[in-house]
């Protein structure tokens, strides 16, 4: 579906990719994550064929990008850069209308396109009138005019509250379900971590680890935490045994107790636990989350 | 860059183009700026002779014409300087770029619409007030009121292009303002200064034949010769181009070059504005 090989870009000193490879399956909703100059944009641009790579090779549906048998593939392609900036002198409706025609589809699509994203109230309003959050609700429905077969969505929740955040990823569910190819990026990496099949990591131009949550928790060999809750009182006969079982010194908040294990070590240290029921009120096991991996790959 | 232009695309974006020029009155503004100078220019064209009153076809146009050498390339690079960089600056230029439309169509759509705009500004100013002025007056008239307004139409779209091709060079809107002013310095006011001052310092022998092939690179300079060979009358109100040999002087070839002054700009900001 998207596949990139070998893809380096420079601006003058400054390298910006190097030798990226990439692909992204059909139908599969894939995070681009990376510190601020990390290479997101960038990378986004030139699968868009917005920028020229210096070398390597972008395919999308087997089609060059550059090339201008590319054009029809456009037609099945949804944008939603960061930071979108829309025509102030124009209304909602006329916004999708003008961006419908330009695609070549029918502009008629336009106000349900509108009430998908929650404003149809505001159609006949000019977007110069318009919060952050209308804005990129209705770059999200520019997006998506011509029910585009690849969505790619740069920072897609900036701006919005929490109520769009959650009507926004509605949305991109079920547009998922029938199929839709997803690229997304965002910097709130809580919000993705649940979200995304595959996900890589830039760091200075580079993948550097690419691949499901999971495995790049195996990859990373990161440890999932143990968090027990003491029954009231047992805290003093807790802490040792556990600290035993563990071999580490467990921290310890209150009633609250957690330490490091390594995740092939977590099924037996869960069953050595179960020999301390009487002294244990609760029992969660955290993985690591995207954020603590992505913090980790970035020092 | 590819010469496959698709004309779906280009007539989309000429078409916002366009419109967004009606919707902010630019049309409107402009059409009663050229009426109201024309109007003005026609009553009070020779008050410097103590006359006041409509004088008759060639002193309205030659006023006309030094009029609009002055206003019409103002205007139009003023329409058109921020075309591309305009939409550069704003953040809207990597989304249209993200749809089904090449850059080459993306200019030409920007250009069309603007000359849309700019021609309807043309047409409406000066022909309301032709209307008014010359309806009485003979058909030959009508024709030579009606060249001046074609050719003034030609004018626009040249200093258009030029506006378009100082939009796609430059990396700002400010700097892309800078050289639309530079551009309307040198065409309107410096050009024929220079050639002024070399025929006189060498007595009129420096340039020689090669005089009428200079003339022809100022558009505005195409503008005057278009206007004032027909009329005899018209020749002695203006110095420089008395010297200009009538043989060259076919408003179709003129018009032709006019053309290729539209297209030449065009094609280099067509290079330029490549990926």
């Amino acid at each position: 579906m998207i596949e990139l090989s070998g893809v380096s870009k420079a601006f003058g000193p400054v390298q910006a990719l190097q030798d990226v490879d990439l692909s992204v399956r059909q139908g599969e909703l894939f995070g681009l994550i990376g510190h601020n100059g990390a290479g997101k944009s960038t990378l986004f641009q030139i699968m868009l064929g917005l920028l020229r790579a210096d070398s390597g090779h972008i395919r999308i549906h087997g089609q060059t990008v550059d090339d201008k048998r590319f054009r029809p593939i456009r037609r099945r392609l949804g944008y939603l850069p960061e930071n979108v900036v829309l025509y102030d002198n124009l209304s909602g409706l006329e916004t999708l209308r003008f961006f419908a025609r330009l695609k070549g589809f029918d502009p008629a699509q336009s106000p349900a396109l509108l009430e998908q994203v929650g404003l149809q109230e505001a159609g006949a309003r000019k977007v110069r009138g318009y919060s952050k959050g209308m804005r990129q609700r209705l770059g999200f429905a520019q997006a998506l005019l011509g029910e585009p077969d690849i969505l790619f969505l740069d920072e897609p929740t900036n701006g919005l509250d929490p109520e769009g955040i959650r009507a926004f990823y509605q949305t991109l569910s079920a547009l998922r379900e029938r199929g839709m190819t997803v690229v997304i990026t965002s910097h709130i990496l809580a919000e993705i971590q649940q979200r995304v099949d595959r996900l890589a990591m830039l760091k200075n131009g580079r993948i550097e680890s690419m691949g499901s949550l999971d495995a790049l928790r195996q990859g990373r060999n990161s440890p999932a935490w143990i968090v027990l809750t003491a029954q009231p009182g047992a805290m003093a006969a807790l802490a040792p045994s556990v600290a035993r079982l563990a071999g580490c010194e467990p921290a310890i908040d209150g009633s609250r107790l957690s330490f490091p294990c390594a995740r092939d070590d977590k099924m037996r240290l869960l069953r050595d636990l179960s020999g301390l029921a009487a002294h244990i009120l609760d029992i969660q096991v955290r993985e690591a989350s995207l954020e603590e991996l992505f913090l980790g790959h970035v020092e | 860059m590819t010469l496959a232009l698709q004309w779906q695309p280009i007539r989309v974006i000429a078409g916002k183009e366009f419109r967004d020029r009606i919707r902010s009155r630019w049309v409107l503004a402009v059409s009663l700026v050229f009426t109201v100078f024309t109007l003005a220019i026609s009553y009070f064209g020779a008050v410097s002779q103590g006359t006041v009153g409509f004088q008759g076809i060639e002193p309205l146009i030659a006023s006309l014409v030094s009029l609009s050498i002055y206003l019409l390339p103002l205007i139009a690079l003023i329409l058109g300087f921020d075309a591309l960089v305009g939409e550069r600056e704003r953040g809207t230029l990597n989304l249209l770029l993200s749809y089904p439309i090449s850059r080459a169509e993306l200019l030409l759509g920007k250009y069309l619409g603007l000359a849309l705009a700019m021609t309807c500004s043309t047409l409406a100013g000066f022909g309301l007030a032709g209307l008014v002025v010359v309806i009485k007056l003979p058909m030959a008239d009508w024709f030579q009121y009606a060249g001046f307004m074609v050719s003034a139409v030609l004018l626009g779209w040249v200093f258009l292009s030029l506006a378009v091709a100082a939009s796609a060079f430059c990396a700002s809107r400010t700097a892309a303002s800078g050289a639309a002013i530079a551009i309307w310095f040198f065409f309107v006011l410096v050009y024929d200064l220079l050639l002024l001052g070399v025929l006189v310092l060498s007595g009129g022998s420096a340039l020689g034949a090669l005089f009428p092939v200079l003339l022809m690179l100022n558009p505005a300079d195409i503008f005057r010769i278009l206007n004032i060979f027909g009329p005899a009358d018209l020749h002695t109100l203006f110095g420089l181009l008395s010297v200009f040999p009538a043989g060259l002087a076919d408003p179709l070839l003129l018009g032709s070059i006019m053309l290729l002054w539209v297209a030449a700009p065009l094609g280099l900001a067509a290079w330029r504005f490549k990926p």
